[in-house]
């Protein structure tokens, strides 16, 4: 079984269109990994998926790097 | 006379094809003048409870070197479609070697008939299924159907006119007729257009089925396109896109382009008859064709060929045939038509420019297109349909028809580019 950190990133890395050598816990999604607004929402909307678990939008726009999505998700699931 | 009433001349100087004949324009055309059908069975999804389970898919393409994978996955399949055609047109062209290009003078026009339905089935079904949030934020970019030009313009940095015409079946003939107009009148010095359709989905299929549209021909998918035949019983329906460069004359010598032909005239009609059927005397595709004559200035006997709007329907394919004789009179008997439908079946609205291209390199090549499938010619279907096999001619000038749901009809003329 994948640990959250490993799932997390591989969805960041289907999402984003990167590879998972270029994704760190600190990357930011929009600086770094080149998200626009809508990929943000996707990106939220996978992981809501892969988790079962639904993330409220004050919450989801809180989730600026890889480690925020991570935290979160070990925080509520 | 007011202003300066003379047109500028439009020349084709690029050209990209998705088909079932193909994944590129030369193999198409290699396809075609061979007579190979690009029909097969349906499986893209599980077709087996449909009464039409045939279908001209685009065959293993693969999209990795046109498209990222999160470009890819943020876009409908009938914009993957058109966004290769245009690359591999504007590869053609060599218009990114230009160092002199005004990217603000180069403008696109690629339309589709219906756009994305497969995103738009997913989505709906998923909000069916899961509640409201589970809309994708790209569900409209993805599927509406002026993102191939929207794309592409971002793609190429192309600056000047931006737009999809949508007229069903007629929308790729539109686009290019459009796009040269744009040209000619002068708003831009090149345009990007035609047309792309990836309509083979569930909803698709089930609802050209409903309409009693589409052959039913399941266990011979190669011989169900056959237009003019007597024993057709509806068209195929199929993928694929096609882009052409159309650029201003003077544009393409000076940076020495290749000119693969010229478009000389378009015209456009409407039948004001009914949703789908035409008049059995096809009086509004004799209106298209008559403007698109009148448009180029030509006398009528010099058109050599005609690429047929021909989709193997029972009505249509008549109608055709009585606008044609009504046109050209005792010429009728003379040129030559086809349906290329015939071997790529109905590509919706990039049929148009995928026949345009087709009627191109007919007139640069001089070679008829076949009609395939022709074994018995239907009562009252008498012209010179190039049965069965291509033929070499000396044609110099041909003319495509397209003709769409709500009556919409457009005629693209062409000629051979002779310096």
């Amino acid at each position: 079984m994948s640990t959250v950190e490993e799932r997390v990133k591989k969805i960041v890395c289907e999402q984003l269109g990167v590879k998972e050598s270029e994704v760190q816990n600190t990357s930011s999604f929009v600086e770094d990994l080149g998200a626009d607004s809508l990929d943000t929402v996707e990106l939220v909307m996978a992981l809501e998926e892969e988790f079962e678990t639904e993330i409220p939008d004050e919450e989801a726009e809180k989730l600026g790097t890889v480690q925020d999505a991570i935290d979160y998700i070990v925080a509520h699931t | 006379m007011i202003g300066d009433m003379s047109k500028r001349r439009v020349v084709i100087t690029g050209m990209g094809m998705l088909s079932p004949v193909g994944n590129d324009v030369t193999s198409s055309w290699e396809a075609i003048r061979a007579g190979r059908s690009g029909i097969g069975l349906i499986d893209r999804f599980d077709a087996s409870e449909y009464t039409t389970r045939i279908g001209g898919a685009v065959k293993d393409l693969d999209i990795e070197p046109w498209l990222s994978s999160k470009e890819a996955r943020k876009l409908d399949a009938f914009i993957h479609y058109g966004l290769i055609a245009a690359q591999q047109a504007v590869d053609d062209s060599g218009l990114e070697q230009y160092s002199k290009l005004d990217k603000e003078r180069v403008g696109i026009a690629i339309g589709s008939g219906i756009g994305g339905l497969e995103y738009i089935e997913k989505n709906v079904l998923q909000m069916d299924k899961a509640g409201p949030r589970k809309v994708s934020p790209f569900f409209v970019p993805a599927s509406v159907i002026n993102m191939i030009s929207g794309n592409a313009a971002i793609r190429f940095g192309y600056k000047g006119p931006n737009i999809a015409i949508v007229t069903a079946c007629t929308t790729g003939t539109h686009n290019i007729g459009y796009a040269a107009r744009t040209i000619a009148y002068g708003d831009a010095d090149v345009m990007l257009a035609g047309g792309s359709e990836m309509a083979t989905t569930r909803s698709g299929v089930a609802a050209f089925s409903s309409a009693r549209a589409l052959s039913t021909r399941n266990d011979e998918p190669e011989k169900a396109s056959r237009p003019w035949d007597r024993d057709r019983d509806g068209f195929v329906l199929s993928d694929g896109a096609g882009v052409v460069v159309l650029e201003e004359l003077e544009h393409a010598r000076a940076r020495g382009a290749t000119i693969y032909g010229e478009v000389i005239g378009f015209g456009m009609s409407d039948d004001a008859h009914h949703i789908t059927a035409p008049p059995a005397d096809g009086e509004g595709a004799a209106r298209s064709m008559r403007n698109a004559i009148r448009d180029a200035g030509i006398s009528p006997d010099l058109v050599g060929y005609i690429n047929a709007h021909g989709t193997s329907t029972q009505v249509g394919d008549v109608a055709e045939v009585a606008a044609v004789k009504s046109v050209f009179g005792s010429h009728a008997e003379k040129l030559a038509m086809s349906s290329t439908k015939s071997m790529t079946g109905h590509l919706l609205g990039a049929a148009g420019a995928v026949e345009a291209i087709f009627s191109v390199l007919a007139v640069r090549d001089g070679v008829l297109p076949p009609t395939i499938n022709l074994d018995h010619p239907d009562e009252g279907c008498d012209l010179d349909f190039v049965a069965h096999k291509s033929r070499d001619a000396d044609v110099k000038v041909a003319l495509s028809n397209s003709f769409g749901f709500g009556g919409t009809n457009g005629t693209l003329i062409v000629s051979r580019y002779e310096g």
